[in-house]
């Protein structure tokens, strides 16, 4: 099967600061990958160079078979940036209605994505008057517009209460059952263990790429916190 | 080109100013008000508002336009919409139309509202036709939305888009033949003066010229409205270095 995702060798630099140092990896099919990482680790460039949004400094990068940012790539990865990213002075629905329109979806796929993120009662509410959990719901919602086959949610729980947590892992768990390619990026390891596959980036570098149950073993602790630690402690 | 995207971004545009009534007034009212208040401070001066009044309805709604749409599409970029839509099928060019219809819209009903009210209410009694001062109202707005969508892509902060203003406007102001007549001017300054397009839009204004003087007057200026429009959308970046 072809890798949805295939990075080989991905170098970013900024203003002369090495923002990802050689980044490998693929991604198949129906993959849930959690991207892990302290602030500052080179997370949202990442996901951003996946985009084609983040200008690449060396290395390959293929999405879908095609070079990110292609116009053939447009609408097949649905993004969640970290910002919310949608507009404050439109309803929910607007917004869903734009972003849908745009994305030449019928109108069934907004009272769809509606429905996942909980938003149904919200319709007509201004995005300014919605707390920020709920923002965050909107633009989730906008994301999953028309299911694309390869999601990138820059920490989509952030803000959110936990069971509207468990249930947004059980959407993305359920995703990547019919074959979407998920990667999400969080700093709540207990919460990223829920995925198949946890990449460990640290100062650029991925320092681990291996199932949860791997990393406790490898860093013979118990708790994922602790796991984690050790391995960062264990690369310097 | 897709119209049917643009058209979308249009109207999800005029949906954000309904929901923000005080901008819809500040945007329809501001030139109209000012326009009155130079007609009521030359009460004492017979004669004085018809050879000024329409020389500012060709500058105002320029500058009203020029602000608005450059802040608000800063803002579409530092709320990371615009980022969103460049990962979407939306094309920059229809984008960038998208914005021009929007207030372009805003433009017509301004020129519209100004021009009436200059000819009823401000007593205005000119030497031209009302509608070709009503069509270079409307041509100053236009300019105004497509300078202010060129230069936005130059600025990185709404601070930054504000302070266009006086960099971009007021040199126009002072050198497009309201202060001092542009024949008057040294010669360097006469030529830049003579393809600004806040000149063309005096000119167009003059009374007493050939038919075919008006009409080259108000292509200068849809030029200048085209050129902005596809500069601003080449000068907008889909990715961040």
């Amino acid at each position: 099967m072809q890798p949805t995702l295939d990075v080989v060798n991905l170098c970013v630099k900024r203003q002369h600061n090495e923002i990802l140092k050689s980044i490998s990896f693929t991604a198949a099919p129906g993959e849930l990958i959690g991207l892990l990482g302290p602030s500052g680790s080179g997370k949202s460039t990442l996901m951003r160079s996946l985009l084609g949004v983040q200008a690449i400094t060396s290395g390959s990068v293929q999405v879908l078979q095609s070079p990110p940012g292609s116009p053939s790539l447009r609408g097949l990865i649905g993004y969640m940036a970290q910002n919310s990213a949608i507009y404050l002075d439109l309803t929910v629905e607007e917004n869903l209605r734009y972003f849908a329109g745009v994305l030449q979806h019928p109108y069934s796929e907004v009272t769809r994505v509606k429905e996942v993120v909980a938003l149904t009662s919200f319709s007509n509410r201004l995005v300014s008057s919605l707390s920020s959990g709920e923002r965050t719901r909107v633009s989730l919602g906008i994301t999953l517009l028309g299911s694309p086959p390869v999601l990138i949610l820059d920490e989509p729980t952030v803000g959110l209460d936990p069971i509207l947590r468990r249930d947004l892992w059980r959407t993305f768990e359920d995703l990547a059952g019919t074959g979407t390619t998920v990667m999400v990026s969080s700093h709540v390891l207990d919460e990223a263990a829920r995925c198949a596959r946890l990449l460990l980036l640290r100062n650029g570098s991925i320092l681990f790429d291996n199932s949860p149950a791997q990393l406790l073993a490898v860093a013979g602790a118990t708790s994922y916190d602790s796991a984690f630690e050790r391995v960062i402690e264990e690369a310097e | 080109m897709n119209l049917r995207r643009t058209l979308l971004t249009t109207r999800r545009i005029l949906q954000q100013l309904r929901h923000d009534p005080r901008t819809i007034g500040l945007l329809l009212l501001v030139p109209s008000a000012l326009v009155g208040l130079l007609a009521w401070s030359l009460t004492n001066n017979p004669g004085a508002f018809d050879s000024i009044g329409p020389k500012l309805l060709g500058v105002f709604p320029l500058i009203v336009m020029f602000l608005v749409t450059s802040v608000i599409t800063l803002r579409e970029r530092s709320v990371g919409t615009l980022e969103r839509l460049f990962t979407l099928p939306l094309t920059k060019a229809e984008f960038v139309a998208g914005y021009a219809f929007a207030f372009g819209g805003v433009a017509v009903i301004q020129s519209f509202l100004v021009s009436i009210l200059s000819y009823t209410w401000y007593g205005l009694a000119h030497q031209g036709v009302p509608w070709r001062v009503s069509v270079v109202a409307l041509c100053a707005g236009l300019l105004g939305t497509a300078f202010g969508l060129a230069l936005s892509a130059l600025a990185h902060s709404e601070f930054q888009a504000v302070q266009f203003m006086p960099a971009f406007i007021l040199p126009q102001l002072l050198l497009c033949g309201l202060v001092i007549p542009v024949g008057q001017l040294p010669t360097v300054l006469r030529i830049v003066a003579d393809v600004m397009p806040m000149t063309a839009a005096m000119h167009a204004i003059a009374p007493l010229q050939s038919n075919w003087y008006y009409v080259g007057q108000f292509a200068i200026m849809i030029a200048y409205v085209l050129v902005a429009l596809v500069v601003g959308a080449t000068t907008l970046r889909r990715t961040t270095k």
